[in-house]
């Protein structure tokens, strides 16, 4: 350790998350709260995943817990969660400089540059259920994946223009790495202020880590996952069924038409997918045609809040 | 004269895409002055790249290309012309060759006197050529992926382009690209130089600028600079070497602009996981060169490539990190190995039931089976003929093969599938047959790799790629012109070179392989020719013969008669090579050639001969001529000779007294007349022509050797 290594403190998770908000929203970023339906990723929440689409110019962040139901160890993996949570900065369009702004966001997290290793490889990212990929980097600090930068090129199968920038932070290894702990769950979360008492990421989150683990991997029942995907994407396709008849529809019934809603029905199938996937109940066959019909609900819902969008401009 | 400097600056390139590009740009670069002569052929250039930029250096450019000129015909003159006035198609072809009536001058041609204009095209300036032609070769550089950034996406790139730099002399060539103009700025290190402008006075500063910018632009430099940073960092370790790999050193080159590198370690509890999986993880998930000792084993040390320089706390810090980022993936790695143990392979065939390997020919249980059963039949062949096979152990190696495909090490490293099963397998305990043919299984992945190295591994291999072959083939989902998902060529290639390079030698020839994989006569023929462009590819490809070459053993029909099971000059592949490398051995030899020449001659009048249905008798000395008993004698000679070489394989024997018969079979064509009009004698003759061509055919066509330059 370098004397000013030593001498700097870092920063708990909680100051962690303040201080990367504190800084996107001081360069623009409206500060967004986690999005309150199960996702598998930052990505998947509307405010990225509807927002990238048409023409209006977008700055939001926003950490979103992000639940991966096969990735769960019952925390004894001192390095996977089923919950892990990511800071989301989405920039639309992508300012000249986004990259140098991204690496000004890592100094003001006490990362000197000149004393670190840092690297932007290859890393394309794809989400093919959602008709979603872009191109982009793993930004690699010293060795550890610490961010995915990806310039959106197509969501919802559809061209996106202007592209949008999304720099998505993953907050534990960050945090991690600057506490240089060993294990996620020995990162301390907040310090009392009072008493100088720590409280760890283990202590905040290990019993969520335990229980979902076996919920995902033991107890979920089958036949009633078959039955809640089944019944939510129902619903789903009746609500895009409908969203066929915008031009029919008077302005008021038009704004109010429910895609949001039909994008929750959505993302709760994607994780009823997840959960059957991680209980060992989707074989390979059949793994390509649940993907297949969430494809068709998501991408389903980009195409309808595309149409709406596009049908309120013209009615206005 | 000028020198020519352009530097295209861009956001991090994909490591695997600068070469390409770097070369491309440069070939685009030299391709358009050439053309727009702007330099002569010969040209000193040179090109750099980093992750940051391209760019090209010319020594020589022309500041003006010259004028030319250039004579285009008119119209002829009777039509020109009319009682000495110009007609209008004078006044128009003087208008479109911008040279006044009076200045057109009249040519003879072969079709009449026809009007000529001598029309100059005044040099453009190189900054104006270049400004307007170069923007059309940026947008022409392949990208094996690329993006677009800006609103209206007027350009598609690799990654959003941030400077460009194009310099004739002192002076700035305005070339404009994806919203730059170029200018005479350039950049250094991100970090350890920041955003600092670099102003080049002229091109042949360049190297340097950057380099006390803390940027390497010379590629082969910066990969010397590693290499021999490696060695230093190395030498922490008493006795101890970096393992080479090309591939990695490679792409580290292309992921820095200012290599540097530290020596890390772990914790020696890591290395009782298996190498293979503490290599994969250093190399495919960390870029990290691997230690090893003087034995070759590997030690607790690994190597980071940085894309920085610092003092000696400073890369404490950043060894430090990387050390702990490998720990985790070690111990995530441990992780599963102990995981998965808790199941043992032979309970996981079960499991297979739910993996599927193609919708239509069913789950790896299934493939599985018919795989056994293959290699069942297979080892009774190889058996039948005195080969040893471990029956025992090719039947569980091949039962258990696929199981670590539901292992959670294998779904973390793909890559390892096969060698985690062949590990897992010894560690439960199988035999070391039986677990070294499950590890070898996927073997050999490239022409390039090694083989199975047991004779159970080489079976497996075999049937395990012929199973998924016939299979795909009987579902019509074979391999068409660039199209091949499912890798059916590679897996071919697998099969032939397996059987040509198998030591001992398999006792197995193509045709036995397929016949034991397939009874559907119709895939068995699809699969022939599929095969044969195989083998073809390995003759020529791998083995390195030429085209005619292989041609001439590979078409051979009458070929193999001494192995019981060939066909085809290409049923037994060892076979081919052996004679492929003889025929390619004689080739510089004229007598060989000659032969071969008069081979053709022979063989076409054989074949001709057939044709019309002549009658051709076995050859009977009281018919012949003296010459012809002669000629017969020797050639029964070396035949009988031939033959016996054949038998014992000893090809380049036999070729050598075959090129030894020139003289005689040149005396045979000067004195003798084949095709005679008494049909008795011409039968007789024919007939030797028939034991010539048919015997001599035992290792190759000749007739297929290109015989003139």
């Amino acid at each position: 350790m370098t004397a000013t290594a030593e001498i700097r403190k870092a920063l708990t998770f909680q100051e962690l998350l303040f201080t990367l908000q504190k800084f996107w929203a001081d360069r623009g970023c409206v500060l967004q709260q986690p999005y309150d339906v199960e996702v598998g990723a930052g990505t998947m929440s509307p405010d990225t995943f509807l927002r990238v689409l048409g023409p209006k110019p977008v700055r939001i962040a926003y950490a979103q817990p992000s639940r991966r139901p096969a990735d769960g160890r019952y925390g004894e993996n001192p390095n996977r969660l089923f919950r892990h949570t990511q800071l989301q900065v989405i920039l639309k369009p992508p300012p000249v400089n986004i990259q140098e702004m991204y690496l000004e966001s890592l100094e003001a997290i006490g990362i000197d540059l000149r004393e670190h290793d840092i690297k932007f490889e290859e890393d394309n990212w794809e989400w093919p259920v959602g008709g979603a990929w872009g191109v982009g980097w793993q930004v690699m600090l010293d060795g550890l994946e610490i961010t995915q930068f990806t310039y959106f090129q197509q969501c919802g199968g559809m061209d996106l223009d202007p592209i949008c920038g999304e720099i998505t932070y993953g907050l534990e290894r960050i945090a991690g790495f600057l506490q240089d702990v060993d294990s996620i769950y020995d990162i301390v979360w907040a310090v009392e202020p009072d008493t100088g008492r720590k409280v760890t990421y283990g202590e905040m989150r290990l019993p969520e880590e335990e229980q979902f683990t076996a919920y995902s991997f033991d107890y979920a029942d089958v036949p009633r996952l078959w039955e809640h995907l089944n019944s939510y994407e129902a619903e789903c396709l009746a609500l895009l069924e409908q969203a066929k008849g915008f031009e029919k529809m008077d302005a008021l019934q038009l704004k109010r038409f429910p895609v949001l809603g039909a994008y929750e029905l959505a993302l709760k199938c994607s994780h009823l997918f997840n959960l059957l996937d991680a209980r060992g109940a989707i074989s390979v066959t059949e793994r390509v045609g649940v993907m297949a019909r969430i494809r068709t609900l998501v991408v389903g819902v980009a195409k309808a809040y595309a149409a709406q969008g596009e049908a309120i401009a013209v009615a206005s | 004269m000028s020198e020519f400097l352009f530097e295209i600056g861009l956001e991090e390139i994909p490591a695997r895409m600068i070469a390409g590009a770097q070369a491309e740009l440069e070939r685009r670069l030299v391709a358009l002055l050439e053309r727009e002569r702007l330099i002569v052929p010969g040209v000193m250039h040179k090109s750099f790249s980093t992750p940051r930029r391209l760019a090209v250096w010319i020594g020589d450019v022309a500041d003006r290309q010259e004028d030319a000129s250039e004579e285009v015909l008119g119209p002829s003159a009777k039509i020109a012309f009319k009682d000495g006035v110009a007609t209008p198609a004078a006044v128009a072809f003087s208008k479109k060759a911008g040279v006044a009536v009076e200045a057109l001058k009249t040519v003879s041609t072969p079709k009449g006197e026809y009007l000529q204009a001598i029309s100059v095209k005044a040099g453009r300036a190189a900054a104006e050529v270049i400004a307007g032609e170069l923007p059309k070769e940026l947008a022409g550089i392949y990208w094996a992926k690329n993006m677009y950034w800006r609103a209206g996406k007027p350009e598609r790139f690799v990654r959003p382009v941030r400077w460009l730099l194009a310099l004739l002399g002192e002076a700035v060539v305005p070339v404009e690209f994806a919203g730059y103009t170029a200018s005479n700025v350039t950049y250094g290190h991100r970090v350890l130089f920041g955003a600092q402008k670099i102003v080049l006075a002229s091109p042949s500063v360049y190297e340097d600028s950057l380099k006390s910018a803390f940027v390497l632009a010379d590629v082969e430099a910066r990969r010397h600079t590693i290499r021999k940073a490696l060695d230093y960092a190395c030498r922490i370790v008493p006795d101890a070497r970096w393992r080479e790999d090309h591939a990695l050193v490679d792409k580290l080159t292309h992921l820095t602009e200012w290599p540097s590198v530290i020596a890390g370690s772990f914790e020696p509890e890591y290395l009782a996981l298996p190498e293979e999986v503490l290599v994969t993880v250093m190399r495919d998930r960390q870029n990290y060169f691997a230690v090893e000792d003087k034995q070759g084993k590997l030690a607790a040390h690994f190597l980071a490539v940085l894309n920085t320089q610092s003092d000696e706390a400073g890369l404490g810090v950043i060894r430090h990190g990387n050390a702990r980022v490998l720990r985790a993936r070690f111990n995530d790695a441990r992780f599963f190995w102990e995981f998965d143990q808790r199941t043992p392979l032979v309970q996981r065939v079960a499991l297979l039931e739910n993996v599927t390997f193609q919708k239509d020919l069913g789950s790896y249980a299934a493939k599985s089976t018919r795989v056994q059963e293959l290699c069942q039949k297979l080892a009774y062949l190889v058996q039948g003929r005195e080969f040893a096979v471990d029956f025992n152990a090719l039947s569980d190696a091949a039962a258990l093969a696929k199981t670590d495909l539901t292992c959670e090490l294998v779904k973390e490293f793909t890559e390892l599938q096969g060698e985690v099963g062949g590990l897992y397998a010894r560690a439960q305990g199988l035999s070391e047959k039986a677990a070294d043919a499950i590890y070898d299984q996927y073997r050999p992945e490239s022409m390039e790799t090694a083989i199975a190295r047991t004779a159970e591994g080489q079976l497996l291999a075999i049937a395990d790629k012929a199973d998924t072959i016939t299979g795909m083939f009987g579902l019509g989902l074979e391999p068409t012109g660039s199209k091949d998902p499912f890798a059916l060529r590679r897996a071919a290639n697998g099969i032939v070179k397996t059987l040509a390079e198998a030591q001992p030698a398999l006792p197995l020839v193509l045709g036995e392989v397929i016949a034991c994989a397939t009874i559907d006569p119709a895939v068995t023929t699809k699969l022939l020719s599929f095969f044969k462009d195989r083998v073809e590819f390995y003759l020529h490809d791998v083995s390195g013969n030429a085209y005619d070459t292989v041609a001439a053993v590979m078409n051979t029909h009458l070929a193999n008669t001494n192995t019981p099971h060939g066909v085809t000059g290409y049923d037994d592949i060892r076979d081919a090579v052996k004679r492929a490398e003889a025929v390619t051995s004689m080739r510089g030899s004229p007598d060989f050639i000659a032969v071969c020449a008069a081979y053709k001659r022979l063989k076409n009048i054989y074949l001709q001969a057939l044709q019309r249905q002549d009658a051709i008798t076995h050859f009977i000395p009281m018919f012949a001529s003296a010459i012809e008993v002669d000629l017969w004698n020797e050639v029964e000679l070396a035949g009988a000779g031939y033959l016996a070489d054949c038998t014992f394989k000893r090809y380049g024997d036999a070729l050598r007294k075959l090129a030894n018969l020139r003289p005689v079979i040149d005396r045979y064509f000067e004195s003798v007349m084949v095709m005679v009009d008494d049909l008795e004698v011409r039968a007789n003759r024919l007939g030797m022509v028939k034991y010539l061509v048919i015997t001599f055919a035992q290792i190759a066509d000749f007739s297929e050797i290109v015989t003139q330059g």
